[in-house]
């Protein structure tokens, strides 16, 4: 069996797993981090996203062993100092989530796109970056105007 | 109005742990010791089980045993119930078939559970499955709700004859039938509502524990009300006694009536975890929740309208077919009968209506209640053949539905609901004010000058909610009374807990709750704690669906927090040396009148605790429940008008925009309130342009069978919506509270219909209505025009 290691929100961390593993896997399971969620089994629904370098990525879709030697973010991570990530007070602001299941991906989709685009965040650009989050609960309203709040806060 | 209290858009309580991944779902509990389960499903939709070969799979690695319906048998575990009794028009009882938690003798849908494999692991439980040889006589399946009551269509259940389950009405036929003999002119319209699989994020999932000690049971389970599972299991699943077995639902991620029921793999996992020794947890993948969650709607409908030459309406008939899968699910009878033949007047004044339902079966997955159950049907049947009715009689369908609406209240419908209170010209007038609707024929024509196709459809809805009065369910046929519990615990040092049976999975109970606790004790909102998903902690409680939690749920938690200020009213007066009726309680604070004189309320609790000084003829401590039962079903209602704008070259539909204008009596929290219509109308969108389930009709096959076939609504779908709101209290409640969980999905459908049919200039039209549907459309009428 194949041993990974990884920086996970700023902890270096390591274990031994099948080479099958995924990530999401590996972070629920093995470090206990249950925060990033499993929505489907098709890779659509973007409950997993974590960042994975800097970048967003589906941990679904990643094998553990994908991730050795990188650094992993997730959303227990995104606060710095106890202190909320820009992203995550807007959701509250905004009632960007109801049941919260998919809202751990859509703050990791969220920053990663205001990464990418900074303030020129419209609200057809957000729903557009937002085909790889699917939502039951809030209808996409408040989720975009959280975005779009979060966008103008981290500029 | 405080910055916390009722009417106002207090920020969640709840969000903290969402928004930092702390939030503790069913998949992120892990016992010690656990096994894994992973079930074994027909892959058949039709079938005989001839034989089922477990031995391979005991011996497979870390299993731990492979069960079967033959040991839920042996060990007298009951099947799965159906808890409301409908009679058909013969008076003769619904004809339901045996549904063992695990298949026993047939298999009647594809992911029928099987067997189950319980191992150390996933992984080796899902390779164990494998193994399982079973052998089945595969038969003809019939999956078309229109075809399945057909003499000579397979037959699911010896129980039920041309698979009808019933044959139900409601209604007077004889007073309908002589006023659509009397009509100037006659409306028909053929509708499906098309099948729809709920997807709520999180799968299902539970975790078994037995605790051979003291002989208790634990299940840990995704469910909109753990106390009514806890009874199912308990009373008529048999796996325990009440009280000692403890369910809890703890963090659910979206139910949407999915999570209502008792479902097979729940029942397994509990009964599992005595029969190996260890818990036993399972979550679904994706793809077995498309199998095996209930699915929703499936309607195959006929309705006629009589109108004079007036264009009032005389009379409405409405023949149904609804399918309800190949078993019956927890609430599935009441869906299509109850919960649907009793708003089929709309906010109209209809002198008289006849509506006849037949129940059956085919070999699909158990149907039941989604997200509305039963009033999106009626209000897409409704408000579809209204439209229609106007067109066809060229009266603008504003007007026409003004000129039928209902003015007085309140208002007897021909069909058991008496509508209390409502101003369905204020919903109206705001939403055509809101959306422009004078402007519409100038963005028509300037969307034509793009090459678009643009059109306006309305929805004016009203929906039954607030379930419900338990003796007029229980006259109806419902096993259970519909009220709602509730216990105020003050503590010594004056902040409070508040059990309620209601259970959230996304409403925002704990920041709305609160607020009215807040409000009522007039203390801070900070503490007061809302407790909820514990049959352990929570007194009998009937859980949360059919847009019940506020009406019904806060009511009850009103009704205990009057005990508890009358109580504390009693220990203040003693402890000041006052009469009680000199007592005036006002925020927070219970003053002596006249006298600079006052405790507040947590001096007030600490005295009660401390009992050294309190009144003679009472008890100490202060704490306080209620179970309240609603006097009537509350009557949301409202008007929504969606205009769309179609590429004839594409058959594309964008949805431009929506307004929605509802009134929902009391508002506690705007903003959750809000959310609510904007899920809501995000799902009924889905309904009529997006989403479709689709079973094979040779095979049985579940074509749409995950995200890859089945199309869910995406930020990119939906406009960002314009709402508004009148308000007509509701009479039947303390607080004055209609309800808003379902009104979005319930108004939607139709109006996205209406509003494509007028840009296309159909008369009818499939939901979903996709690309391909709308393109096709345009072709054939285009053709027909050619021809004409």
């Amino acid at each position: 069996m194949p041993t990974v290691s990884m920086n996970v929100n700023g902890k270096a961390v390591s274990g031994e797993v099948e080479a099958r593993t995924l990530l999401v896997e590996f972070l629920r399971n093995h470090l206990g981090l249950t925060g990033t969620h499993v929505g489907c089994d098709t890779s659509q629904c973007g409950a997993c996203v974590i960042h994975l370098n800097g970048t967003a990525v589906k941990s679904c879709t990643t094998l553990a062993v994908q991730a050795d030697g990188s650094q992993v973010t997730t959303i227990e991570g995104v606060a710095t100092n106890g202190d909320l990530h820009p992203m995550q007070e807007a959701f509250r602001d905004n009632h960007g989530l109801q049941c919260g299941f998919c809202t751990p991906g859509m703050i990791m989709s969220g920053i990663d796109m205001v990464n990418r685009h900074g303030g020129t965040l419209d609200e057809a650009t957000i729903r557009a970056e937002l085909e790889g989050n699917l939502c039951r609960c809030t209808g996409y309203h408040n989720i975009v105007k959280s975005i779009a709040a979060a966008a103008k806060a981290m500029s | 109005m405080s910055e916390t209290g009722i009417g106002a858009s207090v920020r969640r309580k709840e969000d903290k742990r969402f928004i930092t991944g702390k939030g503790r779902y069913t998949d992120d509990i892990n016992l010690q010791h656990q096994a894994h389960a992973y079930f074994v499903r027909s892959p058949h939709a039709h079938a005989e089980i001839t034989s089922i070969d477990t031995s391979s799979a005991k011996a497979a690695d870390g299993v731990l045993d492979v069960l079967t319906g033959d040991d839920l048998a042996a060990d007298s575990i009951g099947g799965l119930i159906c808890g409301w009794m409908i009679h058909s028009k013969d008076g003769t009882p619904m004809r339901a078939g045996a549904h063992p938690a695990l298949a026993q003798g047939k298999v009647r849908y594809v992911g029928n559970e099987v067997a189950v494999v319980v191992a150390e692991t996933l992984a080796q439980a899902k390779a164990a499955a494998e193994l399982v040889d079973v052998d089945y006589n595969v038969l003809d399946a019939i999956v078309d709700t229109a075809k399945t009551q057909a003499d000579g269509a397979p037959l699911l259940h010896d129980e039920a004859p041309n698979n009808t389950i019933f044959d139900w009405a409601i209604g007077d036929k004889d007073a309908t039938d002589a006023a659509f003999s009397n009509a100037a002119h006659v409306t028909s319209l053929d509708l499906i509502n098309n099948r729809l699989i709920p997807n709520a994020m999180e799968p299902r999932a539970a975790v078994g524990d037995y605790d051979a000690g003291s002989e208790n049971f634990t299940l840990y389970t995704t469910s909109q009300n753990p106390h009514v599972a806890r009874l199912v299991l308990a009373a008529f699943i048999g796996i325990a006694p009440e009280h000692k077995l403890r369910v809890v639902a703890p963090d659910v991620g979206g139910g949407f009536g999915s999570k209502i029921f008792i479902y097979a793999e729940e029942t397994v996992c509990v009964w599992a975890a005595k029969r190996v020794g260890r818990p036993v947890k399972w979550t679904a993948d994706r793809s077995e929740s498309f199998l095996a969650d209930a699915h929703g709607r499936d309607h195959v409908t006929h309705a006629e309208l009589a109108l004079d030459d007036g264009g009032k309406i005389l009379g409405f008939r409405v023949k149904t077919i609804a399918n309800l899968g190949a078993y019956m699910s927890t609430f599935s009878s009441s869906v299509p009968t109850y919960l649907y033949g009793t708003l089929l007047s709309g906010q109209y004044n209809i002198p008289t209506i006849y509506c006849e339902v037949d129940a059956v079966y085919t070999n699909t997955a158990p149907v039941d209640a989604y997200r509305g159950a039963g009033r999106p049907e009626a209000t897409y049947v409704v408000e579809r053949i209204m439209e229609t009715a106007a067109r066809e009689l060229s009266i603008d369908p504003a007007e026409f539905r003004k000129r039928n609406f209902i003015q007085e209240f309140p208002h007897q419908t021909p069909v058991i609901m008496a509508y209390d209170a409502g101003d369905y010209n204020a919903s109206l007038d705001a939403a055509c004010k809101l959306i422009d609707y004078d402007g519409f024929a100038a963005r028509k024509a300037s969307s034509e000058s793009n090459g678009k196709l643009r059109g306006i459809g309305f929805s004016n809805y009203i929906e039954a909610c607030g379930i419900a009065p338990s003796a007029a369910v229980g006259s109806l046929g419902a096993g259970v009374g519909l009220w709602e519990s509730a216990e105020v615990r003050v503590n010594p040092t004056g902040n409070v807990e508040v059990l309620t049976g209601s259970h959230s999975h996304g409403q925002g109970h704990e920041t709305t709750f609160a607020q009215l606790v807040s409000e009522k004790l007039g203390i801070p909102i900070e503490q007061v704690e809302i407790v909820h998903g514990d049959t352990d902690k929570v007194q009998f409680g009937m859980g949360t669906y059919g847009s019940r939690s506020g009406a019904v749920g806060m009511s009850a938690i009103f009704k205990a927090c009057e005990k508890v200020i009358a109580k504390a009213t009693k220990v203040a007066a003693h402890a000041m040396e006052a009469a009680e009726g000199d007592i005036e309680f006002k925020d927070g604070s219970f003053s002596v009148a006249g006298t600079d004189k006052s405790m507040a309320f947590g001096e007030v609790s600490l005295t009660a605790y401390v009992a050294h000084n309190i009144p003679e003829d009472i008890e100490p401590g202060l704490k306080e429940g209620a179970f309240y039962d609603p006097t009537n079903f509350t009557f949301p209602a409202g008007c929504h008008i969606c205009e769309v704008e179609v590429d004839p070259d594409t058959g594309v539909t964008e949805v431009v925009d929506w307004v929605a204008v509802d009134d929902f009596g009391a508002v506690i929290n705007p903003m959750i309130v809000e959310g609510q219509v904007h899920g809501g109308i995000a799902q009924g969108v889905g309904q009529a342009l997006i989403e479709g389930c689709v079973y094979d009709t040779e095979t049985g096959q579940l074509m749409t069978g995950s995200y890859m076939d089945y199309c869910m609504p995406r930020a990119d779908n939906l406009p960002s919506f314009r709402l508004g709101f009148t308000k007509t209290i509701c009479p039947s409640n303390p607080l004055g509270i209609k309800g808003c969980g379902e009104a979005g999905a319930i108004a939607a459908p139709a109006a996205l219909m209406n509003a494509l049919t007028d840009a296309l200039g159909v008369v009818n039209l499939a939901m979903p209505a996709s690309s391909q549907v709308v393109w096709d459309a345009l072709q054939n009428s285009a053709a027909k025009q050619a021809a004409e």
